[in-house]
């Protein structure tokens, strides 16, 4: 049985490591409206696990904040879906990979709002407003990609295909009685919506195969190491510094 | 006493991205009360969760407060009800479009076009949902050429 503080480690950790990964395309997008909005992307995911972060820290009382929840632990202790720690690979695959998170997290954060745990159903209130926006984002480039040029419709097809197993992860029943839901039962919903823009943009829902999982235990992927040696490591060389 | 001065001075003060507005326009501006020792508690709501101006927003909150007459002054963040553009008044929406960018239309139908709010062009382009501010997005007037910022629906 997952518990209150485990389950918001959980949404904590995916919002920050989608935040830092997201954040990687400063200074490397393709065009400059494309820059502005993923850094954007990037900003709200990080609101967001500062916002589930510091509520996990005050429940857990042992005295740690949301710096020492995001700089002071180890891979092992993370509790995010490989999903957000994929490299971002090329455009496509990062469109891929915001189409799959957003949608998941637009749904989620909707049922969230009205659970009866006051402080979780706030932050989800206000942050179902925002992944409304991601939706939207990635709706638009998987369409354009998908239903554009030969080469443009390969390279969305081969990302969604990639990505694909990673998604599975996001709907393993991992939720405590707090949270009013049972994450499995949005798995539905989820392939409706990412149905939909998928048939626009002309592609084709993979076969489900293989399924990525242990990202909620504590296993990641190879490409989590160094992305938090990256996030960590001006933390953990100048303790205790402040702005 | 202290009370309404310390309100008012909280009110006024302005947002560090939307200069043109303050706070109690924009509508984050929940409650102030006062004891009777001056120690003041100002609640905030933020409009983005990760919106960079709310450090500096509270700081410069418990400073007019305490110019205000406030003795001790704790600002505390409330999420919930969730901050909507829908509280902006017509006033602050018309200071908006004075100074170049489109107030945001319904929350309810966060995808609607706004007009220009140079040239009150009614059916402008957007060029990026995301803008220099998590609120904004990048539009383009064809009628008059012009870019510019629409403080989205949230």
């Amino acid at each position: 049985m997952t518990g209150l503080l485990e389950y918001l480690l959980g949404l904590g950790d995916d919002a920050l490591v989608a935040a830092q990964r997201t954040a990687e395309w400063c200074a490397r997008a393709p065009q400059l409206e494309e820059e502005v909005a993923l850094a954007n992307l990037a900003l709200d995911q990080l609101g967001q696990a500062r916002a589930f972060l510091t509520y996990a820290g005050e429940l857990e009382g042992e005295g740690r904040d949301e710096d020492a929840l995001a700089f002071l632990r180890d891979e092992h202790e993370f509790r995010n879906v490989q999903l957000v720690e994929l490299p971002n690979g090329d455009f496509a695959v990062t469109v891929a990979k915001t189409l799959f998170l957003a949608a998941y997290q637009n749904l989620l954060y909707t049922r969230l709002a009205r659970t009866a745990e006051p402080r979780l159903a706030g932050i989800a209130a206000k942050a179902a407003k925002e992944s409304a926006f991601h939706v939207s984002y990635a709706s638009l480039w998987t369409v354009r990609l998908g239903d554009g040029t030969p080469l443009s419709h390969r390279r969305m097809r081969d990302a969604v295909e990639e990505v694909w197993p990673y998604t599975h992860e996001l709907f393993e029943p991992w939720a405590p009685p707090e949270a009013g839901l049972d994450p499995a039962a949005l798995h539905g919903p989820w392939l409706e919506a990412v149905g939909r823009v998928l048939g626009e943009a002309t592609l084709t829902r993979p076969q489900d195969g293989w399924a990525a999982t242990g990202g909620r235990s504590g296993r990641h992927t190879e490409w989590f190491g160094p992305l938090l040696a990256d996030m960590q490591s001006v933390h953990r060389a100048h303790v205790g510094a402040r702005w | 006493m202290v009370k309404e001065r310390v309100e008012a001075a909280v009110a006024a003060v302005p947002d560090p991205e939307l200069q043109v507005l303050s706070i109690g326009e924009l509508g984050m501006l929940r409650e102030v009360s006062v004891d009777d020792d001056g120690n003041a508690v100002v609640t905030l709501t933020p409009t983005y969760l990760g919106c960079p101006a709310l450090e500096l927003i509270k700081a410069d909150v418990a400073a007019a407060a305490r110019a205000a007459g406030a003795e001790r002054v704790e600002v505390v963040v409330s999420m919930s009800p969730p901050w909507t553009t829908d509280w902006l008044s017509q006033a602050a929406r018309a200071k908006l479009t004075e100074v170049g960018i489109a107030p945001p239309g319904r929350a309810s139908l966060p995808l609607l076009q706004p007009g220009c709010p140079r040239c009150a062009f009614p059916d402008t382009e957007e060029l990026s949902s995301f803008g220099a501010a998590a609120c904004m997005a990048l539009r383009l007037c064809p009628g008059c050429g012009e870019p510019f910022e629409h403080l989205k629906a949230h």
